[in-house]
C-alpha cells in the first residue's frame, strides 16, 4: 500500500515536471520581456538603437546604463553570430541587417541613430535609414 | 602673380566656320581636363589629428541585406527580450 502511494506521488509530481516544462517552453519566447532597467531607459531615450545593429548610450553615460548595454549588447552579438552562420553571412552583415530592422520597429519617442551619425527621436513618421535597408 | 589662361578664350561660335571646328575644341577640353591630374602629384596632404573612424563596413552589399532581411526580422521578434 504504502509502495503503491509512493508510486503514485512520483508519477504525479514527474507529470506535473513534464507539463510544467512543456508550457514553458511553449511560453517563455511569447513572453519575454525586456528587464526594467533597460525598458526604463530606453522609454527615457537614454539609449537608442545604432545602425550597426547594437544599442547605445544616447546622453551621459552612467556606470548603469553602460551595464545595461553591454548586457543587452553582448546577448545580441550571441544571437547574430549564430543566425548569421545559419544564413551563411558574416556577422557584420547580420547586424546590419537587424539594425535596419530594430530602427523600423521602435515606437515613437524611442531614440535611433540617423545615417549621419545623429541620434534622432522616432516621430510617427518613417525613421531615417541606411540607403541600403530593405 | 602672374594670370596665365592655357589656351585662349573662344569668341561666341556665330559663324559656321567657327561652328564645324567643334572636335578641335573637344580635344583642347580634354588637354584642360589632363592639367589636374598632372599636376595631383604636386598636392600634399596633412595627416588628419584625429583618428579617422568608420562607423560601417560599407561593403556589406544591398542584396546581402535584402536576403537577411526576413530572417533578421523574426530574430527580433523572438528575441523581444534584447530588441
Amino acid at each position: 500500500m504504502g509502495e503503491i502511494m509512493t508510486r503514485s506521488i512520483i508519477r504525479t509530481a514527474l507529470g506535473a515536471a513534464a507539463i510544467a516544462t512543456a508550457l514553458g517552453g511553449i511560453a517563455a519566447p511569447a513572453f519575454a520581456q525586456r528587464d526594467p532597467a533597460y525598458a526604463a531607459a530606453r522609454a527615457a531615450g537614454q539609449v537608442g538603437e545604432k545602425m550597426d545593429g547594437y544599442l547605445g548610450i544616447v546622453g551621459v553615460e552612467t556606470a548603469e546604463l553602460r551595464r545595461v548595454v553591454n548586457d543587452i549588447n553582448i546577448k545580441r552579438r550571441a544571437v547574430y553570430a549564430e543566425r548569421a552562420q545559419a544564413n551563411n553571412a558574416t556577422l557584420e552583415e547580420y547586424a546590419l541587417t537587424a539594425g535596419c530592422q530594430a530602427i523600423l520597429a521602435t515606437t515613437p519617442g524611442e531614440k535611433y541613430q540617423a545615417p549621419d551619425g545623429t541620434w534622432q527621436t522616432r516621430t510617427s513618421a518613417a525613421p531615417l535609414r541606411d540607403s541600403r535597408c530593405p | 602673380m602672374i594670370r596665365a589662361y592655357l589656351t585662349d578664350p573662344s569668341p561666341l561660335a556665330t559663324s559656321e566656320l567657327m561652328q564645324v571646328s567643334g572636335a578641335k575644341m573637344g580635344r583642347r577640353l580634354l588637354a584642360i581636363a589632363a592639367v589636374p591630374l598632372a599636376l595631383g602629384g604636386c598636392i600634399t596632404v596633412e595627416a588628419p589629428t584625429e583618428p579617422i573612424v568608420i562607423e560601417l563596413n560599407v561593403n556589406i552589399r544591398q542584396e546581402v541585406i535584402y536576403r537577411l532581411a526576413e530572417d533578421a526580422g523574426n530574430t527580433i521578434e523572438e528575441n523581444a527580450d534584447i530588441f
